[in-house]
C-alpha cells in the first residue's frame, strides 16, 4: 500500500533554530495518527509546512497516488488537493452564523466566479444539516458563530473541515479547553473521520491520545524520535526522557 | 428568484424608495421641473452628492466589506472624469471651430480643423497638437469605453501586483495612496496631455445640447446620477449577499483561514477591487459634467482619504452607511465651507468655519472611530432591530 503522504528528508531552520530537521513521516488512508511531543518539537511547523504556510529549505512532500510534490503550492491549492487544516485556537467566522461557515466550507468549486453565480441546492442544504447532525450542532444553525461556547466553536470547526471532504485531516489540539463530556463527543467524531480518511491528531494530552487508541509518532526537536503503539512510545527510554526528565 | 433577493436583502427595497422619493422631490422642486425652489446650483450639488455616495458604497465594498483600506479608489473616480471630459471638450470645441469657420468661402479641411481643435484646447500649455492618448477623443462611445476599461486595466495589473506580493492592511493603504499622489503629480504637468494644472473645463456644455438650458440638463444628469447609484446599489447588494459575500466578510476577518478553506483569496480581492475601481470611474464620469471641471487636484490623495472619513463616519459594513455618511458630511461640507455657516465669535477668537471645518472633521472622524464604529448607520440597524 502506497502512503497518501509522505515527507521525506524535510528541514526547515528559522533564523539559525532547527525546527524541523530532517523529518521523515508517513500517512495511509484511512488511518488515524496522533502526533505528540514536548514544546517546540516542531509540531505546528510540521502542519505548515504540510498546508504550504512554511517552505521547507530541503525535503520532499509526496502527496497521492500521482505523488505530487506539494512543496510551493499555495495554501488554497493544497487545500483543494484535499488537506483541511483545524487551528489549535478554535478560528471560526464570528461574525457569520454556523451555516454559513459550514456553506463556506463545503466542497464546491472555489473561483470567484463560480461563488459569485453559486444557487443554493436542496443538496447543499442536506449535506449542511447531517453535518450539523454530526457536530451537534442543529439547533445553533442559524446562530452567529461568535455566540457559539468554546467546545461548540471547536466542533464547528471540525464540521467545517469535514465539510471540504478532504481526504487528510490535520488536527491542531482538538480537545484543548473542552469538559469530559465534550471530550467524548469529539473522540467520537475523530475516530469516526478516520474510518475513511487519514486524521493526523496534535495533542498535549496522553489520555485523549490513549482514547483515540492508534498508531503514535512522537517529535523531539524537529525529528521522529519513536513510533508505534501508545504504550510502545511510553515505555521507550528516550520518549520518557524527553517527556519527564527536564 | 427576484423575489427571494429583496426578500433576503429588505433594506434594498427601503434604500430604493428613499432614492426615489428624492429624487422625484427634487424634480418637482427644482427650477426646469417645478417650484423651482431649489435652484440649478443646487441640483447639481445634489447630483454631484448622489455620484459621491456611488464612489462611497464602491469605497464600502472594498474596505467595509472586503477589509481593503484603499487609499485610492478616487484616482479610479477621476480618471473616469477625465476619459468622459476629453470628449466633452472635444466635441464642443469642434462645434465651436466649425461654427467660426463655416463663414470662409473655401470650407475648411479636415486638417484646418483639427488643427484649430487642438490650438483651441492646448493653447494653454504652449501645444497645438494632439497628444497620443486624445486618439479617440472624437467618439462618444469609445470614450465611455475608457471611462470602464482603464480604472479597470489599472487596478486589475495594480491590484494584482499588490494582492500577489500578499501585501495588506497599512503597507497597502500607503501603496494606494502612492498611486493616485502618482497619478495626481503626471497630471500636473503640461506634457502629459491632459492640460496640466488647467485640467478639462467647461465640461457643463453637453455637446449637442446647446438647446436644453443648464436646469433641464441638471436634472437630467442628476436623474442619471440616481439611476446610476441604485443600479451600483443592486449590483454592489447582488454581489455581497450569498455565499459570495460570506467568502468575502471572511476574506476581510481572517484571510489566512479562508485560504486553507481552499480560497484563492487574491482572486477574490482582485475581483472586488477591479469592479469598485470600475464602478468609481462612473461615478467620476457622471460627476464631472455637473462639476464642469476636473484638475489635478481632484486625484489628490487627500479626496481619497475624505471617502474614507465619509464611509467610516456613516459606519463601515453597511452599504447604506456609506450613502449617509457621504450625503450627510460632503453636504455639511459645502455648507461649512461655502461661508453659510455663521461664525462663533468667542470673544477672544472668532471660530471662521471655512477655517475650523476640516478641525471639526477631523475630530468627528476620532471620534466616531473611537466611541461609535458603526457610525450613523448604527441608528438605522438599531431601528431596524427594534421593528422586528
Amino acid at each position: 500500500m502506497s502512503a497518501l503522504l509522505e515527507l521525506s528528508g524535510v528541514s526547515v531552520s528559522f533564523d539559525g533554530f532547527k525546527a524541523i530537521n530532517n523529518l521523515a513521516f508517513q500517512i495511509n488512508e484511512p488511518e488515524m495518527r496522533a502526533i505528540i511531543g514536548p514544546n517546540g518539537a516542531g509540531k505546528t511547523t510540521f502542519m505548515d509546512i504540510i498546508t504550504g504556510k512554511t517552505k521547507p529549505d530541503e525535503g520532499r512532500v509526496l502527496w497521492g497516488e500521482k505523488s505530487i510534490n506539494l512543496i510551493g503550492r499555495s495554501e488554497s491549492q493544497i487545500a483543494q488537493e484535499g488537506i483541511g487544516r483545524k487551528f489549535q485556537k478554535p478560528t471560526v467566522f464570528e461574525n457569520q452564523t454556523v451555516r454559513e461557515n459550514l456553506a463556506m466550507a463545503l466542497k464546491n468549486p472555489r473561483g470567484p466566479f463560480d461563488v459569485l453565480f453559486y444557487r443554493k441546492s436542496a443538496d447543499g442544504a442536506a449535506r449542511i444539516e447531517a453535518l450539523a447532525e454530526e457536530i451537534n450542532l442543529t439547533a445553533e444553525l442559524s446562530r452567529q458563530a461568535g455566540e457559539l461556547s468554546h467546545g461548540q466553536k471547536q466542533w464547528l470547526e471540525i464540521g467545517m473541515l469535514l465539510a471540504q471532504d478532504p481526504r487528510l485531516l490535520l488536527v491542531d489540539e482538538p480537545a484543548a479547553g473542552m469538559t469530559p463530556s465534550e471530550r467524548e463527543k469529539t473522540t467520537q467524531i475523530l475516530v469516526e473521520a478516520a474510518k475513511t480518511r487519514a486524521v493526523v491528531v496534535v495533542e498535549h494530552d496522553m489520555e485523549f491520545v490513549r482514547r483515540l487508541n492508534c498508531k503514535v509518532t512522537v517529535l523531539h526537536e524537529g525529528a521522529v524520535l519513536a513510533e508505534g503503539s501508545i504504550d510502545h512510545v511510553t515505555q521507550n527510554p528516550e520518549v520518557i526522557d524527553v517527556y519527564l526528565g527536564r | 428568484m427576484q423575489r427571494s433577493f429583496f426578500k433576503e436583502n429588505p433594506s434594498v427595497l427601503w434604500f430604493l424608495a428613499a432614492l426615489g422619493l428624492f429624487t422625484l422631490g427634487v424634480t418637482v422642486l427644482a427650477e426646469a421641473t417645478g417650484a423651482g425652489l431649489i435652484s440649478t446650483s443646487f441640483v447639481k450639488t445634489l447630483g454631484k452628492v448622489l455620484c459621491l455616495c456611488l464612489v462611497a458604497i464602491a469605497m464600502d465594498v472594498v474596505w467595509g466589506y472586503c477589509g481593503i483600506l484603499s487609499l485610492g479608489h478616487f484616482a479610479f473616480f477621476g480618471i473616469g472624469g477625465y476619459a468622459v471630459g476629453m470628449w466633452l471638450m472635444y466635441a464642443r470645441t469642434e462645434e465651436i471651430v466649425v461654427d467660426s469657420l463655416s463663414g470662409r468661402v473655401i470650407p475648411p479641411t479636415q486638417t484646418e480643423i483639427s488643427d484649430a481643435i487642438a490650438t483651441q484646447i492646448f493653447g494653454v500649455v504652449g501645444s497645438s497638437e494632439f497628444p497620443l492618448i486624445w486618439a479617440f477623443s472624437h467618439s462618444l462611445v469609445l470614450q465611455l469605453l475608457l471611462v470602464v476599461l482603464v480604472p479597470g486595466l489599472l487596478a486589475l495589473v495594480f491590484g494584482w501586483l499588490a494582492f500577489r506580493s500578499r501585501v495588506t492592511g497599512v503597507y497597502l493603504s500607503i501603496l494606494t495612496q502612492a498611486m493616485t499622489l502618482a497619478l495626481s503629480l503626471y497630471l500636473f504637468q503640461n506634457d502629459s496631455g491632459l492640460r496640466g494644472n488647467n485640467g478639462l473645463s467647461g465640461l457643463q456644455n453637453i455637446p449637442g445640447f446647446e438647446a436644453i438650458p443648464q436646469s433641464m440638463i441638471s436634472i437630467i444628469f442628476f436623474w442619471a446620477s440616481a439611476v446610476a447609484l441604485a443600479a451600483g446599489y443592486l449590483l454592489f447588494t447582488r454581489i455581497l449577499s450569498g455565499k459570495m459575500g460570506s467568502v468575502i466578510r471572511a476574506i476581510r476577518d481572517d484571510e489566512a483561514r479562508v485560504r486553507f478553506l481552499g480560497y484563492h483569496v487574491e482572486s477574490y480581492k482582485l475581483f472586488i477591487f477591479t469592479i469598485t475601481a470600475i464602478v468609481a470611474g462612473l461615478a467620476g464620469a457622471l460627476y464631472y459634467p455637473q462639476a464642469g471641471i476636473i484638475n489635478p487636484a481632484e486625484v489628490a490623495p487627500i479626496a481619497s482619504i475624505y471617502l474614507a472619513v465619509w464611509v467610516a463616519i456613516g459606519g463601515r459594513g453597511r452599504l447604506y452607511g456609506a450613502v449617509i455618511g457621504t450625503a450627510f458630511v460632503s453636504l455639511l461640507s459645502s455648507w461649512f465651507t461655502g461661508g453659510s455657516a455663521p461664525n462663533v465669535n468667542l470673544g477672544f477668537y472668532t471660530i471662521q468655519w471655512t477655517e475650523w471645518w476640516l478641525v471639526l472633521l477631523g475630530l468627528s472622524f476620532v471620534a466616531v472611530t473611537l466611541f461609535f464604529p458603526g457610525g450613523i448607520g448604527m441608528i438605522f440597524d438599531k431601528l431596524a432591530r427594534a421593528s422586528k
